[in-house]
């Protein structure tokens, strides 16, 4: 291996771009629906999840290879029945447990069940400020009386417990609401993710996608929220790349920091990578973690600078960046290896914003949404 | 003895403690402490990690600061800057809680922060 991985150079060759946290996706089975949703979008042909004992031998394999976070999310994790057996497996390789959850699917007696368990932090999705707005977008009548249940529930148990709040076109109105929703919940944290248009989102782009009015303003409730609230609530914040002239940062560096375990084993550089149709991705049930992680081709294809083309071998910002996003260069500039159209020296910049443009006008409101999948 | 936060943040003597969901971990693949918090790792140098390795809810802050000058052979005031800033800078990121001093009886202190000491 002789990817060049910026920020990591270590005495320890040993130590070098092993990972620091793992996304376990348990299942895709979710009884929301969000319009948004990450999770692939051949959902429906999707089976053969991976059994307790196959989650357990991952658990043990990332904390051999030194991961410490470890997200178990979906789909809805709660869908599984083992959850509080995996975050206690988890905890017992003093891997930082971190539930991301809809919230529903879980009881008082689960939560206290996980709380047992040892998971270290919940995070807990809301849709919208009131049960109205939010059940629209969840396809799920009574999600959002659950979750304020679960919040509590969760707070009772003193759990810390960060909110998190997907924004779109027909939410961002309510930032400061969301906001304030969060702090009555008792969260220490928010997380405030402007809608990112993989997976489901891709098909409801001209439903969801904001304004700039709306991307600016959402940024400047934020800053003025994160000063406001100093010591009360962390905000974390994905704004919107779609009107910006510099690209976000990918995963921090694709193969760098992260990985994500699809529900039946497929390991990926990123939540989204599917949609890289020219990528093959190995398999935990086949492959061991650290191979795939250290040698897989999937992992390799964009870790460092190889890559690389115009006008990112040549920039200054290539190591803060890394060119940006893969799926959204090979969706909009036609290549996985093209810069990040989200970047103003892209040539394919001017098409990007002018069809976020063209979306965030389209007037279209009514949405498709991912099928709620039930039981397996 | 006691000193107050220049931010007009907590007492000296509030004791610090990692709330629950925010703890640290000896790394060995890294060779490092880490602190781990939600969606945060903070690799602690030998300071911080020796800092955190006082902070156990029982001692205030003070006490924190006595035990490092002991450990580092330093002047006190040196170490009460490292540790109040290190201390604020956790506090604002909500990774740490302080409680109010064991013989303080409840409902008795004026407001949160005011930094009066005894
Ligand atoms: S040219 Fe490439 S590396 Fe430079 S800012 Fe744009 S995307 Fe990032
Ligand atoms: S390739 Fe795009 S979707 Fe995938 S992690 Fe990177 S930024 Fe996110």
């Amino acid at each position: 291996m002789n990817a060049v991985v910026p920020g990591m150079e270590r005495k320890d060759k040993g130590a070098r771009s092993l990972p620091l946290g793992l996304t376990a996706e348990l299942t895709y089975r979710c009884p929301l629906a969000c319009p948004y949703c990450s999770n692939p979008a051949d959902l429906a042909q999707r089976t053969g999840e991976m059994t307790t004992e196959e989650w357990i031998s991952v658990i043990d394999q990332a904390a051999d290879m030194g991961i410490l976070h470890f997200h178990f999310t979906g789909g809805e994790p709660a869908t599984r029945r083992d959850l509080p057996e995996l975050v206690a497996a988890a905890r017992g390789r003093d891997l930082y447990t971190n539930l991301i959850t809809s919230g529903v699917g879980l009881t008082r007696e689960r939560v206290k069940g996980l709380a047992d368990a040892g998971l270290d932090h919940l995070q807990l999705s809301v849709q919208g400020v009131d049960a109205a707005s939010a059940d629209a977008v969840g396809g799920y009548k009574g999600g959002f009386e659950r979750k304020m249940a679960v919040a509590g529930w969760v707070t009772e148990e003193g759990l810390p417990l960060t909110v998190n709040a997907v924004m779109h076109r027909h939410n961002l109105d309510r930032l400061e609401e969301t906001i304030t929703l969060a702090l009555s919940l008792g969260a220490r944290r928010m997380e405030v993710a402007t809608v990112q248009f993989h997976g489901w989102a891709e098909r409801n782009r001209d439903a969801l996608m904001p304004t700039r009015a709306q991307v600016d303003a959402a940024t400047a409730t934020v800053r003025a929220a994160r000063e406001r609230l100093k010591g009360r609530l962390v905000i974390d914040y994905v704004p919107g790349d779609y009107y910006a002239t510099v690209p976000k940062a990918c995963m921090g560096g694709w193969g760098l920091k992260t990985l994500t375990i699809t529900p039946e084993g497929l390991a990926l550089p990123c939540h989204a990578a599917q949609s890289l149709p020219h990528l093959s991705f190995q398999s935990v049930r086949e492959v061991p973690l650290r191979d795939i992680w250290l040698e897989g081709p999937a992992f390799q294809a964009y870790r460092g600078q190889e890559w690389m083309r115009e006008p990112c071998t040549t920039c200054a910002h290539r190591e803060r960046d890394f060119g940006g996003c893969r799926c959204q260069a090979l969706a909009l500039a036609g290549d996985a290896a093209e810069a990040d159209p989200a970047c103003s020296r892209s040539p394919h910049h001017g098409a990007m914003v002018a069809l976020a443009g063209a979306a965030s006008t389209s007037g279209v409101t009514e949405w498709r949404y991912r099928p709620a999948v039930g039981k397996s | 003895m006691s000193e107050t936060s220049t931010t007009g943040g907590p007492s000296t003597r509030d004791r610090p403690r990692l709330p629950r969901g925010v703890r640290t971990r000896f790394d060995d693949t890294r060779g490092t402490w880490m602190l781990l918090a939600p969606e945060r790792t903070l690799k602690l140098d030998a300071v911080g990690a020796a800092i955190l390795a006082e902070v156990d809810g029982e001692k205030d802050v003070d006490q924190v600061i006595d035990a490092l000058a002991i450990q580092f052979k330093a002047p006190r005031d040196q170490i009460a800057r490292d540790v109040m800033a290190f201390l604020g800078a956790l506090g604002d990121r909500r990774m740490l809680e302080m409680d109010p001093p064991a013989d303080d009886p409840p409902g008795e202190r004026v407001a949160e922060g005011t930094g009066v000491g005894p």
